[in-house]
């Protein structure tokens, strides 16, 4: 009974040695090929089906009429772009709000960021304390945001009233007023992400050297000459990295609107994400809302390109001067 | 020498003139911008009844606890809290496993399509949140998915900004610490395991705490996701409080909500602070 049993089993030893030989030497040689996409595999299948996947859906659902409920009642080609375009005067209202927002509040979040950044960049005690100050909103959550200040503006309750009061003026309505609720958005927009580009540009100011500015500080240049001829050249970069991350953040603008003003008085502060979430969740229509979404990410799109091609452009300017 | 020392003085007069006026209205700046927190937490220590007559003040006029033993009482907040305590750290978790793994893959291993696959994922940080949220529905509307924990998070750990920090921060290792280890003949996995996870301790902080914050105030994918009020974040939920002023139970307990949804941000912000400015540095250096 052995004997049989013995004959064979050598030569399939062998055979299954040299298939596994073979196996662990294709292993070996492709080791690093392996181990790179092993190590990458879990977080690639997060990125395909849940960034890239759905934003290759997006377009295809944009393609058709589909309701929230039922689902896609049929392809439609572009009939949700042109109505996009043509049809819907709220789609441009919410539009034209948008970019009013982005103007209004790129502009203050950029300029009073750098502002205070330069004011913290010296070495004198405390600027740690203001920073933690200034920017401890940004990490509020938007419901706690809009839930204060919609109090603190409201003209019967809040705190402002209180201070308008005490000077012998008329509280006055913010969100309720056509002129002055975009305003009131904007200023509670500064207050919770001005932080932000506080942090960034003290990160670009420590990359200044101290030398430079003691140098003209010998020579006589005044504060505001060292401003702009020290800090603002030599911050150029950080400048325009600000600028248009603040863009692109403030396209995406919706929590503060949806929650303080629902878009009103008159449509006045209405936007496009707002536009988008009531015509998609509020109307049912997914096709449409997708569409207009997709209107959105191009806009978006766009501004991050050129960020891309004039942070390309800054690196040759800088490797051109090393 | 005498006009010297008259010189040095009206210098160092101009000096402290100047020192005080900065901080001064450094100081104004500071304390207008610490209104809106200080008013809240006020309110949220002031009697509901003593606020329906008057406005807060920055100090509460009658001092109670009461809006705060309410709130872990009867009100859904503690529910919220919880709900937004799991996505949290649930979505920080798998982003610091998925993400610190591509990482190192993408700035330590050297192998075919690699700088390819970098590019397709830097290219993700161009698509918000805005762009996918309605196909993302759909998904999982298909799934039949809404309403439950994990919907909250997946798509939060999708976001390709940590893998773009862990690779930065994993690029900062010198080489040799890694190739005395295979030369020893450690594999891979022991090698991320044991000698670079330990080394990139600061740098798993700095990302997790960003993350932490970013998924606690999420909030479109959670608004169109979450719909039962017993699965709202806490983001979510006092949204929700906020459509129906005239209902809600009155100022204070409504700022208290405010307080505590915020209190977890506040305090991570306080004592991890230098991560989070590093994680808003290192997450958008080009």
């Amino acid at each position: 009974m052995v004997q049989p049993l013995d004959k064979p089993l050598p030569s399939a030893t062998t055979d299954r040695q040299r298939l596994s030989g073979r196996i662990r030497q294709f292993i070996y040689h492709h080791r690093d090929t392996l181990n790179g996409y092993g190590f990458l595999l879990p977080f690639l299948i997060i990125y395909l089906t849940f960034l890239i996947f759905p934003l290759l859906r997006g377009v295809w659902i944009s393609l058709h009429d589909w309701d929230l409920l039922i689902g896609n009642l049929g392809w439609t080609g572009l009939d949700n772009y042109t109505r996009m375009f043509t049809r819907d005067n709220t789609f441009w209202l919410s539009t034209r709000n948008t970019v009013q927002f982005v103007a209004l509040s790129t502009i203050p979040l950029v300029s009073l960021g750098l502002l205070i950044a330069v004011a913290l960049n010296r070495p004198l005690p405390l600027m740690g304390l203001f920073r933690t100050i200034f920017f401890s909103s940004y990490v509020l959550s938007i419901s706690v945001v809009t839930l204060i200040w919609f109090m603190l503006l409201n003209p019967n309750r809040g705190i402002l009233a209180a201070a308008f009061q005490l000077v012998g003026l008329e509280p006055i309505a913010w969100l309720n007023n056509v002129d002055l609720a975009m305003p009131a958005i904007v200023v509670t927009s500064v207050w919770w992400t001005m932080g932000f580009n506080v942090v960034l540009f003290l990160a670009g100011l420590q990359d200044i050297p101290r030398a430079i500015y003691e140098a003209a500080e010998i020579d006589g240049a005044s504060a505001f000459r060292r401003f702009f001829s020290i800090t603002l050249p030599m911050l150029k970069r950080t400048v325009v990295l600000v600028f248009i991350l603040q863009i692109i953040a403030s396209f995406q603008i919706f929590g503060q609107v949806f929650l303080m003003t629902r878009g009103g008085p008159a449509g006045s502060t209405r936007v496009l994400v707002q536009h988008i979430y009531e015509r998609g969740f509020r109307g049912f229509e997914l096709g449409y809302g997708s569409a207009m979404s997709m209107f959105l990410f191009s806009i978006m799109l766009a501004i991050s390109l050129i960020q891309l091609y004039v942070g390309s452009r800054g690196d040759q300017i800088e490797s051109g001067m090393k | 020498m005498t006009t010297q020392q008259a010189g040095s003085s009206t210098i160092n007069w101009k000096k402290w003139i100047w020192l005080f006026t900065f901080y001064a209205v450094l100081g104004v700046f500071a304390f207008i911008w610490l209104v809106p927190i200080v008013w809240a937490i006020s309110m949220s220590f002031t009697p509901n009844t003593v606020l329906a007559r008057q406005i807060g003040g920055l100090l509460p006029t009658a001092f109670t606890f009461e809006n705060y033993e309410t709130l872990m009482r009867v009100s859904s907040v503690p529910r919220w809290f919880l709900n937004s305590m799991i996505v949290s750290v649930g979505t920080t978790l798998g982003v610091l496993v998925i993400s610190s793994m591509a990482g190192y893959s993408l700035s330590r291993i050297n192998f075919r399509g690699k700088t390819f696959i970098t590019v397709f994922i830097l290219a993700g940080l161009m698509v918000p949140e805005q762009a996918v949220f309605i196909p993302l529905h759909i998904m999982f509307s298909e799934w039949g998915m809404h309403n439950t924990h994990v919907a909250l998070m997946l798509p939060r750990m999708a976001i390709p900004l940590g893998t773009f920090i862990m690779m930065q921060f994993f690029r900062a290792i010198p080489m040799d610490i890694e190739e005395a280890a295979s030369i020893d003949g450690a594999n891979r996995l022991t090698v991320y395991l044991r000698i670079m996870l330990p080394l990139t301790i600061p740098a798993l902080t700095t990302l997790g705490i960003f993350t932490f914050v970013l998924s606690w105030n999420d909030f479109l994918w959670p608004l169109v996701s979450a719909t039962r009020s017993d699965m709202f974040t806490i983001t979510i939920g006092l949204a929700s409080l906020q459509g129906n002023f005239a209902q809600s139970e009155g100022l204070g307990s409504l700022m208290t909500s405010a307080v505590v949804a915020s209190a977890p941000m506040l305090l991570l912000f306080l004592f991890f602070q230098r991560y989070i400015v590093q994680a808003v540095k290192t997450g958008t250096r080009f």
